[in-house]
């Protein structure tokens, strides 16, 4: 596994680390030794390799895009399917893999931050699979936003907890979870949505999504006989880009990370943050982050809840920083007009926070040769932001 | 020659004393008020005072201490703000002052910029909670050198090998965390901080302070029979709002029952 650029432990250059309170580092270490321990596990790894198979449903399929890419103007753009795994986006991967583990470590409950909703119902998912207790925070903007999946995650037996401090989103979310874990760190485990947090965490989550590269290059290899020239995924704290991204980081393949540019680059209105942040530490780790001259850390806004973030994971700073991907964004705009073009051109509702990787594909195609060959992770499906966008748009369901 | 900490833990020895150590967030409800507060504590015979520093995203905090710091945000207070108000206090007080401050704003500050300013302007010591030792290395050597007392956080969860790291970097005093648990949460009283502060004790003569959940003046005296001092906080914020004679009240008893 190409793990870091630098031999201190945790960090991608001089990104990651582990900046908790006392009481977690404990918990952190012995995660730390399952997660290691679990990689030498063959009874972990074949449990987990059976339930990715028969119950999240991969391989997800490479999907061929021909009448989107000759609409935008590049005829092969492949959709690397992840909205068709089973509860509808990438998060299961890694939720499924952290509930195993959390078992096979001896706690008997789980939580989790969600800010769309798609890593709440996947850890719900997970939790109802193995059978563990689960409690996921959701900041209070995001539980009006993404209503159907505050829904499911009840129905899947969840204990919904909104956080109304703060911002109300992703990042008061993931404090509230950071403050439940410190209490009950005994008995729970944090299942972390994201390449983002405290070592292990980034490392662990871009391990369990990078599945998806895996395939994907497989696939490609597969249908066109050679890699791809650009991978493209959307970054909020990034693990569905890092897990396209990971298997190719050695080969000659160019890679695209989209931010949420939001209504533009004024402080607040956005959540591109290397665009517009600044290095920092926050909730657990170095890495690029929205903040004031004081330190404090700014609102944030996105169309799409999912890539509503402050910081960024922090193998994407140390990625950004040794130019081997390029970081740009889309706003809210260009994400919904992707979100129809895909509709309509293909019959697939792609998540809003995919919309964004799509938008940068739409632009960028322009300029590219026929030929070239385009991968875009479709991290999730877009079922769970029908009524938002329908919203946006003055109509009522 | 020792840090104004150290000297105070050592006095405190020698009487067979305990130390007495309240809390305030910095500008919470106004910088002013501050002022009064940490007069108050001297007069009402705190020994050393913990000043709170706020924070956007205070993950270690439970909802009074967020929401002291969400007040004092509000009022524009900065860290550089929080050093120039001690920096005027201390034309008033020589009590030992220790900061709470999260990472982030010392980060951005500039950590070696950050011990310069602070210890320039009568800070004595400072207790980062989201910065674990490991992390801490470079802060540390910088800290010593202008003798900045470093203040790390040991916890109900902590394993030998961390108690021996935790040891190594801290000085002043060690911040034993009666609880797993953010701030203002209940304490509990089961005889297991007891067996980790013996456990601490075996590694080092270094005072150990205990907070995190000490609320009542019974709960004071409890903890102070086990440890070298006890910090008061959530339930200190929480009565800022009282009359000054009820807060002075309440001072008193928790000046009494740490003995």
């Amino acid at each position: 596994m190409r793990t870091f650029s630098s031999r201190k432990q945790g960090y991608f250059g001089p990104y990651g680390g582990r900046f908790v309170p006392e009481t977690l580092m404990p918990a952190l270490q012995e995660l730390e030794e399952g997660f290691f321990s679990s990689l030498r596990d063959r009874t972990f790894q074949q449990e987990l390799a059976h339930l990715r198979r028969t119950y999240i449903g991969r391989p997800t399929p490479l999907y061929r895009a021909e009448r989107f890419g000759r609409r935008v103007g590049v005829p092969r753009v492949y959709l690397k399917r992840e909205d068709l795994a089973h509860t509808g986006a990438h998060k299961i991967n890694n939720a499924v893999a952290q509930v195993l583990l959390a078992k096979k470590m001896g706690k008997n409950r789980v939580i989790a931050e969600t800010g769309a909703g798609q890593h709440g119902v996947a850890t719900a998912t997970g939790a109802a699979l193995v059978g563990l207790d689960c409690e996921i925070y959701m900041g209070t903007d995001d539980m009006a936003r993404q209503a159907l999946n505050v829904y499911r995650m009840r129905l899947l037996g969840a204990r919904v907890t909104e956080v109304a401090t703060g911002s109300r989103t992703l990042k008061d979310a993931i404090n509230e979870a950071l403050r439940d874990w410190t209490t009950n760190v005994r008995t729970t485990h944090y299942v972390m949505g994201t390449v983002f947090g405290p070592h292990p965490f980034p490392l662990m989550v871009r391990h369990f999504q990078s599945v998806i590269g895996k395939e994907a290059k497989r696939q490609i290899l597969d249908a066109e006989g050679r890699l791809p020239d650009y991978l493209v995924a959307c970054v909020g704290g990034g693990s569905n880009a890092l897990g396209l991204f990971a298997p190719f980081l050695e080969d000659p393949v160019r890679m695209i990370g989209v931010e949420a540019g939001g209504r533009g680059l004024e402080v607040g209105a956005h959540a591109a943050r290397f665009a517009g942040g600044s290095v920092g530490v926050f909730q657990g780790c170095k890495s690029y982050v929205l903040q004031d001259d004081n330190g404090n850390i700014v609102g944030t806004h996105s169309v799409s809840a999912g890539l509503d973030y402050a910081s960024v994971g922090p193998e994407h700073s140390f990625l950004k920083e040794s130019g081997r991907v390029e970081y740009t964004y889309a706003t809210d705009d260009e994400a919904l007009s992707a979100f129809d073009l895909l509709s309509q051109t293909e019959g697939i509702i792609p998540a809003l926070e995919s919309a964004h990787a799509l938008a940068e594909v739409v632009k960028r195609a322009r300029t590219l040769p026929q030929e070239t060959i385009i991968v875009v992770n479709l991290s999730g499906r877009g079922d769970k932001d029908v009524q938002h966008v329908a919203r946006l748009r003055g109509e009522d369901l | 020659m020792r840090t104004s900490i150290s000297q105070t833990f050592a006095r405190l020895r020698r009487e067979g004393g305990k130390a007495f150590i309240p809390y305030v967030m910095a500008g919470d409800p106004s910088i002013g008020r501050s002022r009064e507060i940490v007069l108050l504590f001297e007069k009402c015979g705190a020994d050393i005072v913990e000043l709170g520093v706020p924070f956007s995203d205070p993950l270690a905090d439970g909802p009074i201490i967020q929401r002291a710091a969400e007040r004092s945000l509000r009022q524009g207070t900065s860290l550089r703000s929080v050093i120039s108000f001690v920096r005027e206090v201390r034309g008033a007080t020589q009590i030992p002052i220790v900061l709470m401050t999260y990472f982030n704003p010392v980060f951005r500050y500039g950590p070696s910029d950050f011990i310069r300013d602070a210890r320039g302007a009568g800070v004595d010591g400072v207790v980062i909670p989201d910065l674990p030792p490991e992390e801490a290395t470079d802060f540390v050597r910088s800290a010593r050198r202008l003798r900045l007392d470093t203040i790390f956080l040991l916890a109900p969860t902590s394993t030998e090998e961390r108690i021996r790291k935790v040891v190594h970097y801290s000085s002043g005093f060690i911040y034993y965390v009666s609880i797993t648990g953010i701030t203002g949460a209940e304490l509990l009283l089961d005889g297991s901080m007891e067996r980790s502060i013996a456990q601490i004790r075996q590694r080092t003569t270094m005072p150990i302070a205990v907070g995190f959940g000490v609320s009542t003046p019974d709960e004071a005296a409890h903890v102070a029979r086990l440890s070298d001092g006890v910090i008061v906080g959530s339930a200190i914020v929480k009565r800022l709002g009282d009359t000054r004679e009820s807060l002075e009240r309440y001072l008193t008893a928790l000046r009494q029952a740490i003995a």
